[in-house]
Order: structure tokens, then sequence, then C-alpha cells
């Protein structure tokens, strides 16, 4: 699972209000290079979520990216691009789980897969 | 009966000898070859559109996800693909034949994009559906394995009705939607309806068999003006294989099997 996708993920259990970001818990992360688009980036840096994406690459042992949400010139620098290339695209959380941050439900990571399937009193 | 992945064929598809099965997952069929036949039909298109989000609802093994990847592949740099489905074993093997093809896409084990809804929102620019279209009693519908992936309920409309509004809202303004339908769907019913919510539609592939017809129906939101002028419908004559008799033969197979992969030739 990209953090791409964890920026695109929220709790779905039923009545939950504060389903995003989900928090992460990691147990194995690996590393997929993939091709360095500027177009793609700058297209996703206005539709992501700045806070969380920062706060999952932390929890993936990924440290680059600045804290505060970076002025829209930031795009236009290339070693601000790489990272956020980096960060978005190229760190896969492998194993572990994804945690509603309101009910602490945890839904599993397995093979870079989300499972996001709800049991039945969830839906 | 098509060469399939062949050299002949300019841009790459999928290969059947590269996908991946399981005895609950839905192995490519007519419906998932007239599908990717469609995206064929339409890739100059696709290509000119340069999406950057494509996401399929109900990959089951792959075989359409990867094709897309594969046929956008190059000339599309830059864009990510998202697939979904309920059951975990097809995206597993969805999993298992994206790696076979070299191509990637974020899999997701949910139903048709729950979890995904709020955030995605807006943008994505293409989806495809190949869904659970057969006509079915009610209670066969979203039942755990294999059959999830045919069941259709009324008039085969439960699962698709459910689909449309999602898809309505995680479509980008110059989203498309392309979908598997058969004639007992009542496909100008849905083209219809989806007029109604802003949508023009267009038949890409037709395939007929002597009992049902597959349409492959693309639809994109018309502000007064269409993205592509050109009329592009193919008709098919009948298939080798009958549409509900290949379905048929799937369940057939599913209750001889007692355990193990099926392999794919």
């Amino acid at each position: 699972m990209k953090l791409l996708t964890h920026n695109m993920l929220s709790s779905n259990i039923k009545g939950v209000t504060n389903g995003f970001p989900l928090l992460i818990e990691v147990e194995k992360v690996i590393e997929k290079p993939v091709d360095f688009n500027p177009d793609f980036l700058k297209n996703m840096f206005l539709k992501v979520d700045w806070k969380a994406l920062v706060d999952a690459s932390r929890s993936l042992g990924y440290a680059e990216l600045p804290e505060e949400t970076p002025e829209s010139s930031a795009i236009d620098s290339d070693d601000f691009l790489r990272k956020f290339h980096h960060a978005l695209l190229e760190l896969h959380l492998e194993e572990g789980a994804l945690v509603c941050p309101e009910t602490e439900r945890k839904f599993p990571v397995t093979k870079g897969i989300p499972n996001m399937l709800l049991h039945e009193d969830e839906v | 009966m098509h060469n399939r992945g062949s050299n002949k064929i300019s841009s790459r598809i999928a290969q059947i000898r590269l996908v991946s099965s399981h005895p609950e997952v839905y192995e490519p069929c007519d419906d998932s070859f007239a599908l990717v036949d469609a995206l064929l039909a339409d890739r100059s298109n696709l290509l000119e559109h340069r999406p950057t989000l494509c996401m399929e609802v109900g990959c089951g093994s792959g075989y359409v996800i990867a094709s897309l990847a594969l046929m956008l592949g190059e000339e599309v740099p830059g864009v990510q693909y998202i697939a979904t489905d309920t059951n975990p074993n097809a995206v597993e093997v969805t999993r298992e034949t994206l790696k076979a093809h070299g191509v990637h896409a974020e899999l997701i084990n949910t139903d048709i994009a729950s979890g995904l809804e709020k955030r995605l929102a807006g943008l994505i620019d293409v989806m495809v559906v190949n869904p659970p279209y057969v006509p079915t009693p009610e209670d066969e519908v979203g039942r755990v394995g294999i059959a999830s992936a045919w069941a259709g309920g009324e008039n085969g409309r439960r699962v698709i009705d459910k689909i449309f509004p999602i898809a309505d809202k995680l479509l980008s303004d110059r989203g498309w939607l392309y979908m598997v339908t058969l004639t007992t769907n009542n496909p100008s019913q849905i083209c219809l309806q989806m007029r109604e919510k802003g949508y023009a539609s267009r038949i890409i592939v037709q395939r007929s068999t002597e009992e049902e017809s597959l349409h492959i129906i693309k639809f994109w939101r018309d502000f007064g003006i269409k993205p592509d002028a050109k009329e592009n419908v193919t008709v098919n004559k009948t298939a080798p294989a009958r549409v509900l008799d290949t379905l048929l033969s799937q369940v057939h197979r599913l209750s001889l099997k007692k355990s193990g992969n099926s392999n794919s030739s």
C-alpha cells in the first residue's frame, strides 16, 4: 500500500465521523522505485492531505517531508518534488494495519493490500 | 477465437497464461475480453485523455486492470491504478497477475469503494467495471465467494445500481466510466437514468450470442460538449462460447473442484 492510497482511505465504520487519517501500525515496509513524474505530482499535490502524508511517512521511517504544509510554489522545486514523490509513491506498507482513529478498530494490511471489509455490526 | 496477447496486437494486454487463478475467483471470460476490447477500441482517446487515476471496481483475476495498465503503459506515464474487490481471494489473485505482467496497481479489499469514497471523490479519470450482472434470486447477491462475481439479483441490476451513484461521486469532471452490461440489464434504461445525472453514453462494443448480448457502455459527463465526436461502434458476430454457458460452466467447475487452483491455459 502506497501512502497515496493511505491518503485516500478513511474509516468506513458506521457512525464514525472522524475516520481520517487512519493510523498506521508498521510490521514491514518496503521501497519500490517508481518513475518520477512531475505532472502527476503537481496534480496530486492539491489533493493530498499534507499532515496525513507527513505523519504516515514518518511512521514508515521517512522524515524528509516538511511538517508545515508547503506553499504552492514548493512544486517548482525539484528537490521538494522528489521527496514528495518518494513519500507518496515509493514507500509501501507491506504488512501491518490501519487503525480507525475513532474506534481503534484495525484494518489489516497483508502483502500490501488493506482489508477494509466490515463486519455485519459495523455496516 | 482471438489470439489474446499476441505480438500482432500493437498494444499489449494481459496474457491468459500469466493470469493467476483460484477456485473462488472469476476467470477471464467473454465479458472480460469484451471490456478489454472496448478499452483497446478507445485507446487513442484514452491516451489523449491522459488520465491521472484509473480504477477498476471488481478486479477478479486482474485481467482487466493489468490489460489497462499495459495498454496505457509507457505512453501515459505517471498514471496510478487502483483496483478493488470484495473477495479477498480476488485481490490476491490480481496481485499475482499484476506482478506476472510487470505492472502495478494499488489493491484494496473492500465493497465497491467503501473507505475510499470520501477522499477519492472527484479524482477518478477512468473507471472500469465488469459487475455481477446475471439475473439471480435476490438472496444470492453479495454472498461470500465466487458467486458474488455474477449474482446480480432482479434483472441483474442490484449491484450495477449500487455502483452508479458511487461512480458518480468518484469520477472527476472529465471522468470516463466503462461498464459491462447484458441486454437483460436494460442498458437503454441505464443510459437514460445516467443522462438524467448528466452523463452521455455510447456503446463501444457489442457482442451477441443466440441468447444474450453484452454491451460495453462508456459514460462521460456531458456539459453540452462531447469529448469524442467519432462514432466507434463495433458489432461482433456470435462468440464461439456462449456468455451464459461460460458462466454456468464456471459454476459447474466450482462444484466439481475439491481443492487447488485451476490452471488457465
